[in-house]
């Protein structure tokens, strides 16, 4: 086992400052410093103050990792760091103090894919990602559905939500039934002491016509809303943990039912489900169900693994090493819409000048 | 070039940067003088450029960044993103190597680089209309600021006042006087740095200069969707 590659991964993509320490598919450490709360007031992610908070965060963090490890920065192997997608001041902080000490210590750096980050730290919770594994992503930044047949090569993309994401589905409902931010964990806890099916939600994109894996949130959520706010023009109470386990219905029954039929549609027997709202315990009850009666093997990390954290990008890097893939250049840039086929942004070896475009706005926020 | 360290000398080893304008601007300082240096302008690239000026200077200087005997990091103020790359890259360093890393204003080192022996302003651009700016007595001496304004609206406290900095040429209306140098290098800030530390004064902390709060809109309580 010790000849397996010993990475330390940086996430700073939103408002969570993770640093993870792996040993090929072994976690040693997840240190993750989040500023959730000071974005708690604001109803969301605000970015300036999620980027602040990277800046501080960083260093203890870092230290914090390689204690809970027990490993010496001089034994790592490769440092990884999320280059994209995310917000693109928040994932500057991470690329810049991965490049700072990739380069201090002598270590090649890995400027890796958050998405594909997401899938690969399956590999911590249950051993080696089969090829192929179809993946469910889901949290308040992405829904998707991707198909890898090998994580630090070839992840397709399915299908995407055309409009929110479900997470951000879940904050707004939230907010519009006055239980807070983040809505995620609040709807869980409401939804299970009320009927799923005492309000009929429309389901999104599910339409002989529409789209087979691609997700709509945006329409249930007005659905939503419109709902309450009929109740409460009428001056009746508005049934909190019926609306709340209905809305949560609406939104798991969509995604597993997708990401069963692109199973079966493919041919493949794997589906892992990762992202914030994998922590979803309906999520996780209905996907098991429907993947058990359809042959499928289910595979859903634990809650934390499953939020953003800097294991997955470790695990994701000590893949790289092990599969012998190009490290990144000193100029690797941070990469906001970085597509979800490019699981790495491999070096484009000297005289490579690539000016990527970043808008003003984003840098200057 | 190799250089060679007088014996019983002690040896010092700055490594300076500086991204909060938009120069991204790296220096090599041996207690005496500069070794190294290398400035870009490029606003958009701060990330890109930074590591690959690290290496090219130390290269040049013929040495490696362990050999480095401490950081000093221009602390802004400017443009938030820019000035987070020199930061974030100056507190890792310091972390990797062990060695101190030391905050200056970014203006100190404009105000330094100009070599005033009277009474000036320093101006750099804050975007959104304003500047950053800091009045000095000499080029060592600061006695207002930093802070971050309209230029009408600073206009009777610098004028008459000598400026520089690319906020001082950008706004003449203000600072009729504005000249050289228009961003700041990191040679100016590593001298700066070595003839304070030599003289036993405490740096800043390299912790950000802002200035101004976050942008964050509070979102409106809910809004209602259902048409009227
Ligand atoms: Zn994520």
């Amino acid at each position: 086992m010790a000849d397996e590659p010993l990475v330390l991964g940086i996430e700073t993509s939103c408002d969570e400052t993770g640093v993870g320490i792996v040993r090929g598919t072994t976690l040693l450490a997840d240190a993750v410093a989040s500023s959730v709360d000071e974005h708690a007031r604001f109803g969301g992610v605000v970015p300036e103050v999620a980027s602040r908070a990277h800046l501080e965060a960083m260093v203890p963090t870092i230290d914090r990792a390689l204690k809970e490890a027990g490993v010496s920065a001089k034994d790592l192997d490769g440092i990884a760091v999320t280059a994209g997608p995310g917000l693109a001041g928040a994932l500057l902080v991470g690329v810049s103090a991965a490049k700072a000490y990739a380069y201090a210590l002598g270590k090649p750096l890995y400027g890796v894919n958050h998405l594909a980050s997401h899938i690969c730290v399956d590999q911590l919770e249950h051993g080696a990602l089969p090829e192929p594994t179809m993946a469910l992503l889901v949290s308040g930044g992405h829904s998707s559905l991707l198909l890898s047949t090998d994580i630090t090569s070839d992840v397709r993309p399915m299908g995407a939500t055309i409009d929110d994401a479900a997470g951000e589905a879940f904050d707004k409902i939230a907010r519009v039934l006055d239980l807070g931010f983040p809505g995620g964990p609040v709807i869980d806890r409401y939804a299970r002491e009320g009927d799923p099916e005492a309000i009929a939600f429309p389901r999104g994109l599910t339409g002989p016509r529409d789209p087979a894996y691609d997700f709509s949130f945006s329409g249930l959520k007005t659905a939503v809303a419109r709902w309450i706010e009929a109740r409460r023009a009428a001056g009746e109470e508005v049934p909190v943990r019926d609306v709340a386990a209905s809305f949560q219905e609406a939104v798991v029954d969509v995604l597993t039912r997708k990401a069963v039929r692109a199973c079966k549609d493919e041919g493949v027997g794997h589906l892992m489900i990762g992202g914030g709202v994998a922590a979803n315990s309906r999520l996780r009850a209905l996907a098991q169900e429907r993947c058990e009666a359809a042959g499928i093997r289910l595979r859903v990390p634990r809650p934390k693994l499953c939020t953003d954290n800097g294991a997955m990008v470790a695990a994701l890097g000590a893949e790289m090493v092990a599969r012998g893939r190009a490290a990144s250049d000193w100029d690797l840039s941070a990469d906001s819409s970085l597509p979800v086929t490019d699981p790495h942004v491999p070096g484009q070896g000297h005289g490579h000048d690539h000016v990527h475009e970043i808008g003003e706005e984003n840098l200057y926020s | 070039m190799r250089r060679a360290w007088a014996p019983y000398a002690v040896c010092v080893l700055l490594l300076a940067l500086d991204t909060a304008t938009p120069a991204v601007t790296v220096a090599l300082h041996d207690g005496t003088s500069v070794v190294a240096s290398s400035s870009q302008v490029d606003a958009r690239r701060h990330g890109e450029l930074l590591l690959p000026a690290v290496d090219r200077v130390l290269a040049e200087a013929d040495t490696r960044l362990d050999a480095v005997t401490g950081i000093v990091v221009g602390v802004g103020p400017g443009p938030y993103t820019g000035l987070r790359v020199g930061l974030m890259t100056a507190d890792t360093f310091g972390l990797a190597l062990g060695v101190p890393v030391h905050g200056v204003c970014t203006l100190d080192g404009l105000a330094y680089a100009s070599d005033l022996e009277v009474p000036f302003v320093v101006a750099t651009d804050a975007r959104r209309k304003e500047v950053y700016w800091a009045r000095y007595d000499d080029a060592r001496t600061r006695v207002t600021g930093p802070a971050v304004d309209r230029p009408a609206e600073i206009a009777e406290q610098v004028a008459g006042l000598p400026a520089v900095g690319a906020g001082a040429l950008l706004y003449p209306d203000t600072f009729p006087q504005a000249h050289e140098p228009e961003h700041v290098s990191a040679a100016a800030l590593a001298s700066l740095a070595a003839e304070k530390l030599a003289a036993g004064e405490e740096l800043a902390p390299p912790r950000p200069l802002y200035l101004r709060r976050p942008d964050a809109q509070v979102p409106k309580n809910y809004k209602v969707v259902t048409p009227k």
